[in-house]
């Protein structure tokens, strides 16, 4: 068995095993085995693929292919580059904390763990394929256990909000599919077979009629994961009433998928649309910026302060990739680490904050940094990483796209680019009002008083996301090469 | 001709000789014996579909009436293992209702009289083989659907399908005889050199089409299937949803495909408009049903107009993207017919207010739904999701992108309805929720088929790429 597959085989065999659970002991034991083995593969994948890329300058490493529906030529192929890389590795941190941090569920453990692995497992099968087939199978299955983890497991309008960010997500892999089918049967332009290999397609000149047509339906359908707006709308209220370790996992890493396919698949299969359409989606991802980090000042919900706070930071994403250089790109993918990292830490304090207080409204928490320090000072640190604090991760990721944004010297770059430099600001309202609200100050209410202290198994899904954290705003040099590295081959397709 | 050649219809001699066992059995058995007519026949059954696996040659009968082909012979197959799947799951319900009145060795003549003429229909050569095997496959349906004569409503259904049924296959005959007066013959092989575009002969496809639309309800012959299913027994519902449909869209693909194909510029706009209605109207009528028999009668429809986009690639991938599609398709179907089926035999609850809370009562027949509502949407690793996807890339590759968008709209407001039953059975709380209760062994084993062909046939590729294999050497 090739070192990839691993990563969707181990939780396959987790979920079967949870079959087999009888009660919430069972379930967490198994469900912290799994991932546990998945997280050291991960650790071990990333030393693995430094040392292959030392000897191997392909564009991808580790590939293996074996063919599966021979008529329609669709293999399952696999390989990986430094950014899947160190995305296996961002969601295999997020997934272990997010088990920690779901220690107690109360209702239903086993198939709350089933349903978060399977979703666990559709994101690491996305992110090892390299064949839009294999990647868009994997893609729906990241996406369709969120319904039950919200349904099910999920607080306030749980029903309505499962359902609308399930249609919505599945409506926009719809749109997708019908993108695939088009740079599918045009994968032949120059001459050869249809395929579905992302690599092979990447050496076709698909014609920029059908380029202007579908590069729209795949960045839409993958853009909506990406909470591009308008179609932003399922996050905050998907993310508002999904249990803890779901907004985590979804924040953290699912939002990701789209960012990660536009680049993959979009940008480097349609290059020719991609340009002809960037403008447009400039705006559009600008506006998401923006009216993202407004969206987040005016909530009062810490959960959909945070919502609306990844509607912007992904809207960076998002635009970092359409500004199509290295540097950008660069911070693009920091980003989404670093957002990753930071939203999950967000929602994973949020989750314990609510846990014991019973309210998310900030207008009702004060002072709680005297009766809950540990819980005080991670969330403390993670707002200042989060608003871009030079030492942290965001900062780095910032940095790195804002430079790349100003490369472009036309007035349009240039005004947008302002824009959203200007979001940091706001971003800094937000974050500074709501961590002065609710963890300085005098205590708001006298039951806060006993709290329980953060528990060991909380301590640990807090420290777990925050070490990367430091580590990428401390050291962000080897990180930044090894991307820049595999970057390289997707930007030369666009020039 | 030589006895062995016979041997061409073992199909069709094996169901044969089935229905007359059973008939044997029904005369010469003791009242005790009779109890167990059921297991009597499922086991005749499970022995004939077993044989139909042998391998054999293919050929002509009857100097050309009678085709088979490696492709027909697994058509055959298909639809005996969902009969199989099918009569496993309704065994309960015979044996709780229908023994107790004496009439089960009815129900299976009956039953199987169909499948045997929808096996003539498929192997046609000629429009009057099609015909006799039309109505073969036809009129012991109406029978069923009424079988349960105590009821209003089943009555009710019967008398609705039989008439539109026979309005349905006076119209397709009217077709065929339009189609002999521009051709004079009623062989398809030589129809299909002769055939071409005309007054009449388009006049004669469209009222051949209208009468099997009617068979498949596709709009806007779909009126008598929501009342039909509600009306009719659920495994009769579930024998019109699955294998008839499948059988009629299989033989009028064959004859789309090769009598009709000089009228392809015709008949792929008609079926264009037809596929977009159907899936329009299937799935709007479909979400606001409450009765799960007719919300699974709308989501059939629905279904029906996916089925459509196979069509219009005309070629190898059509065939078996459809073929396949079918195949899929009973698995996923059955799968969601049984648990209803099984629901309503121990606790007679049809609606889908009723399946509130579901899953933390019957947690296994809860997944076995969920499975079969997410195979029919269109979720991966499910096979639904690759029967689908197939059916869009065969549109696709002529180019009929704007309707794969069309599809795609509708696969996602599908998945709204069919998310509705998984709320009720997984996200509701109920404390009147439907009490555990174990199912019998039979209806077990039907479901666990079910559950294995939507978890199967999807991933594991070798199925599509033989059926491919076999369309291609069906279309040569």
């Amino acid at each position: 068995m090739d070192i990839l597959t691993l990563f969707v085989i181990v939780p396959v065999i987790t979920v079967i095993i949870l079959g087999f659970a009888k009660d919430l002991k069972q379930a967490r034991v198994i469900a912290l085995i799994g991932m546990l083995v998945q997280f050291g593969m991960s650790v071990n994948l990333i030393f693995a693929y430094i040392k292959e890329r030392s000897v191997n300058t392909d564009i991808m490493v580790f590939v293996k292919d074996y063919a599966w529906f021979e008529s329609f030529n669709i293999h399952y192929i696999i390989g990986v580059d430094a950014i899947s890389v160190v995305m296996i590795a961002l969601t295999s941190v997020v997934v272990l904390a997010g088990v920690f941090i779901s220690w107690m569920v109360d209702d239903l453990p086993k198939e709350f763990f089933i349903s978060l692995i399977v979703l666990s497992a559709g994101v690491f099968g996305f992110f090892i394929s390299t064949d839009l087939f294999t990647m868009f199978v994997f893609f729906e299955i990241a996406v369709i256990p969120m319904y039950l983890l919200i349904g099910i497991w999920g607080s306030g309008p749980r029903e309505f909000s499962a359902m609308k960010l399930t249609l919505m997500l599945m409506g926009a892999s719809a749109v997708l599919s019908v993108g695939i089918l088009g740079i599918y049967f045009n994968s032949n332009a120059d001459g050869g077979a249809l395929t579905f290999n992302i690599l092979e397609i990447a050496q076709v000149n698909i014609p920029e009629a059908a380029q202007n047509i579908f590069y729209p339906l795949t960045f839409i359908g993958f853009a909506v994961l990406g909470a591009l707006f308008p179609f932003h709308t399922w996050s905050p209220s998907g993310h508002a009433s999904a249990p803890t370790a779901v907004s985590m996992l979804h924040a953290g890493v699912l939002m990701k998928l789209g960012g990660y396919g536009i680049f993959r698949v979009a940008m480097y299969l349609l290059p020719v649309g991609a340009i002809n359409w960037s403008d447009f989606f400039i705006v559009l991802s600008v506006i998401g910026v923006v009216y993202g980090a407004f969206g987040a000042i005016m909530q009062k919900d810490l959960k959909y302060i945070n919502a609306y706070a990844s509607v912007s930071h992904l809207g960076l994403v998002l635009f970092a990739l359409l500004m199509m250089n290295k540097t950008a790109w660069n911070g693009a993918i920091i980003q989404s680490l670093s957002h990753g990292l930071l939203t999950a830490l967000f929602f994973a304090l949020i989750g314990m904050v609510y846990g014991r207080t019973h309210t998310r409204d900030i207008a009702k928490l004060g002072g709680i940094m005297k009766v809950l320090p540990f819980i005080g000072a991670v969330y403390v640190i993670t707002g200042l990483a989060y608003l871009g604090l030079p030492g942290f991760s965001g900062f780095v990721a910032e940095m790195n796209i804002f430079v790349g944004a100003f490369q472009h010297d036309d007035t349009f770059h240039r005004v947008l680019t302002v824009l959203v430099v200007s979001s940091i600001v706001i971003t800094a309202v937000y974050i500074l009002r709501m961590i002065g609200k609710i963890m300085m100050g005098p205590l708001s209410n006298e039951d806060y008083q006993d709290l329980p202290k953060a528990t060991w198994y909380e301590k640990i899904g807090l420290v777990l996301l925050m070490v990367p954290v430091v580590f990428i705003g401390v050291m962000p040099f080897g990180l930044g090469e090894m991307i820049k590295e595999s970057i390289e081959p997707f930007l030369e397709r666009l020039l | 001709m030589s006895w062995e050649s016979l041997l061409l219809m073992r199909n069709e001699m094996g169901l044969l000789a089935v229905i007359i066992l059973l008939l044997i059995f029904e005369i010469f058995s003791t009242k005790a014996q009779k109890g167990k007519i059921v297991s009597v026949a499922i086991v005749l059954f499970i022995i004939h579909t077993l044989i139909g696996f042998l391998p054999l040659n293919q050929g002509t009968l009857f100097g050309g009436m009678f085709k088979t082909h490696a492709l027909l012979y697994f058509f055959k197959n298909t639809l005996n293992i969902g009969v199989l799947i099918l009569l496993l799951q309704s065994a309960d319900w015979l044996n709780k209702t229908v023994v107790e009145q004496n009439k089960s060795t009815e129900f299976f003549v009956l039953l199987f009289s169909s499948l045997l003429g929808m096996y003539f229909m498929i192997s046609a050569g000629d429009f009057l083989m099609f015909y006799i095997g039309l109505e073969l496959a036809t009129l012991p349906v109406a029978a069923l659907v009424a079988y349960e004569t105590y009821k209003r409503d089943s009555a009710e259904g019967g008398v609705k399908f039989i008439l539109s049924s026979a309005l349905a296959s006076g119209t397709a005959l009217l077709g065929i005889s339009f189609l002999y007066a521009t051709t004079g013959t009623i062989y398809f092989d030589a129809m299909a050199a002769i055939l071409s575009t005309s007054n009449l002969s388009v006049l004669g496809f469209i009222l051949f089409f209208s009468g099997l639309a009617f068979k498949i309800s596709l709009v806007p012959f779909h009126f008598w299937t929501a009342d039909v299913y509600q009306g009719a027994p659920i495994s009769i519902a579930s024998f019109l949803s699955v294998i008839s449909k499948g059988a009629a869209v299989m033989i009028l693909m064959i004859i789309l495909f090769t009598v009709m194909k000089p009228l392809m510029p015709v008949w792929s706009k008609i079926i264009y408009m037809v596929a977009i209605a159907t899936m329009f109207i299937g799935n709007l009528f479909a979400l606001r049903q409450k009765n799960m028999k007719r919300f699974l009668a709308y989501s059939s429809i629905a279904q029906a107009g996916f089925i459509l986009l196979g069509f219009l690639s005309n070629d190898e991938l059509g065939y078996s993207t459809i073929v396949y599609f079918i195949a899929v398709y009973i698995f996923s179907n059955l799968g969601a017919f049984g648990v209803v089926q099984a629901i309503s035999t121990s606790s007679g609850k049809e609606n889908m207010d009723d399946y509130e809370g579901l899953y933390r009562t019957n947690p296994k027949l809860s997944l076995v739904m969920m499975l079969a509502l997410f195979s029919l949407a269109g979720i991966p690793p499910l096979a639904g999701f690759f029967g689908k996807f197939f059916l869009y890339a065969a549109a696709a590759s002529k180019g009929y992108y704007f309707l794969v968008f069309i599809a795609v709209v509708n696969a996602t407001i599908s998945l709204y309805y069919y998310l509705l039953v998984v709320r009720a059975m997984f996200l509701r709380k109920n404390p009147n929720a439907i009490p555990f209760f174990k199912s019998k062994m039979y209806m077990r084993l039907g479901l666990i088929l079910a559950a294995l062909g939507i978890l199967i046939t999807g991933v594991y590729s070798p199925l599509y790429n033989y059926i491919f294999e076999i369309s291609n050497s069906f279309l040569n």
